[in-house]
């Protein structure tokens, strides 16, 4: 791993401050700290619901890597994109991502109704 | 914890600028616009996770999606920002906020996670970050910084390709007068997926018995029980303070 690349990368910002447009790999930055907060949320939350904010983070992080693959306002001259099948894909993973927190909504609101509570570490009625 | 990132964070965004003395035209508005967004997404998503008041927590995910609607917007995808602004923030938080409303009891407004386990996500989440930044700037061709005009807009090419013809790019197949591939039929996926899924949401959350009945029921629901099985049982199956309510269920049958 080349540690210069990524010195450079992380103060592209601070040597040559604001004067450069913003390229792709300027967004996968911020989709992988969208990501990894995530993933950490995921992991770390005891509330249901603090479970689903996390799921969230993580299909946004994904999205924002294939919007950013997708534009060629980023991407520079002569290279090639995604085009609109990054755009098309990210459009199902927000709809998606509405069903999937409808129904993990609907699950967590059972939990409640039978257990009293939101606490995930109680749900421990199907250990073998 | 907002309020003091937030200040150094607009400092650290003015200082260079003020410092460097640079002329106004040579700043790179998309840039600064992209710095503050994502500046807004990151710091959010750090304060989801963060937080531990669950009503802290949903509201900085607000933030944070509707910071990442502004990067889809910068990033020339306006169809997808505004989608991202519309489902997400006004359909799929409010659902998030209603289940927080819901559930928010006093004890479970705040669960804290212990410090064993904060320290070990802290670890894992900190090298999980250290490999993906490691894998997103080793390519050199995403290193290129991008172009500095207007695209065209793209709500209309996605409208087409959602209703199964391509007017943009190679696959438009103009040229060769191929069929080009569209997104009709993961569109009509799409579409009875959510009507299932939100029909089985509808079925899954419905009110079905109350956790703490009231008494009358509690005891309409013994006798009818008691009734079904043996009527020797009654006075041992019921318990002591509804008794009377019992008598006054049946007393009101006859």
């Amino acid at each position: 791993m080349n540690i210069v690349s990524l010195s450079a990368g992380c103060c592209l910002f601070a040597t040559g401050p604001l004067t450069e447009p913003v390229g792709v790999v300027h967004y996968l930055i911020v989709g992988a700290i969208l990501f990894t907060a995530g993933v950490v949320c995921m992991a770390l939350k005891r509330n249901a619901l603090g479970v689903l904010m996390g799921i969230e983070l993580v299909l946004n992080g994904a999205n924002l890597n294939f919007v950013a693959f997708s534009s060629p306002y980023l991407r520079g001259a002569g290279s090639a994109t995604l085009g609109l099948d990054g755009q098309v894909i990210a459009l199902f993973v927000i709809l998606l991502a509405a069903a999937e927190a409808a129904v993990a909504l609907a699950i967590t609101l059972n939990f409640y109704n039978n257990h009293s509570t939101v606490d995930i570490d109680r749900a421990d009625d199907l250990k073998g | 914890m907002g309020n003091e990132s937030m200040i150094s964070l607009s400092g650290m965004v003015m200082a260079p600028v003020l410092a460097a003395g640079l002329p106004l035209a040579a700043i790179n508005w998309h840039s600064v616009l992209f710095l503050l967004f994502a500046s807004l997404a990151s710091i959010f998503a750090v304060g989801v996770v963060l937080a531990d008041n669950v009503v802290r927590m949903a509201l900085y995910l607000v933030f944070s999606l509707a910071a990442t609607a502004g990067l889809f917007f910068l990033a020339g995808a306006e169809f997808i920002g505004a989608m991202q602004l519309m489902i997400y923030v006004g359909g799929t938080l409010v659902l998030l906020v209603f289940g927080v409303m819901l559930t928010a009891q006093a004890p479970f407004v705040s669960i804290k996670p212990s410090a064993a386990d904060r320290a070990l996500a802290g670890l894992a989440g900190s090298s999980l970050l250290v490999v993906l930044l490691a894998a997103a700037l080793s390519v050199d061709s995403w290193q290129r910084p991008g172009l500095s005009e207007v695209t065209a807009p793209t709500a209309t090419p996605l409208g087409m390709a959602l209703l199964g013809m391509r007017v943009d790019g190679p696959a438009a197949g103009a040229a060769t007068g191929a069929v080009a591939n569209g997104y009709l039929l993961p569109f009509e996926i799409v579409s009875i997926h959510l009507l299932v899924v939100l029909v089985g949401a509808a079925y899954l959350a419905r009110a079905k018995r109350r956790r703490t009945p009231r008494p009358i029921d509690a005891a309409a629901s013994a006798v009818s029980v008691v009734e079904g099985s043996t009527r020797v049982e009654l006075p041992a199956a019921l318990p002591p303070r509804s008794g009377s309510a019992s008598a006054l269920v049946s007393g009101g049958s006859k």
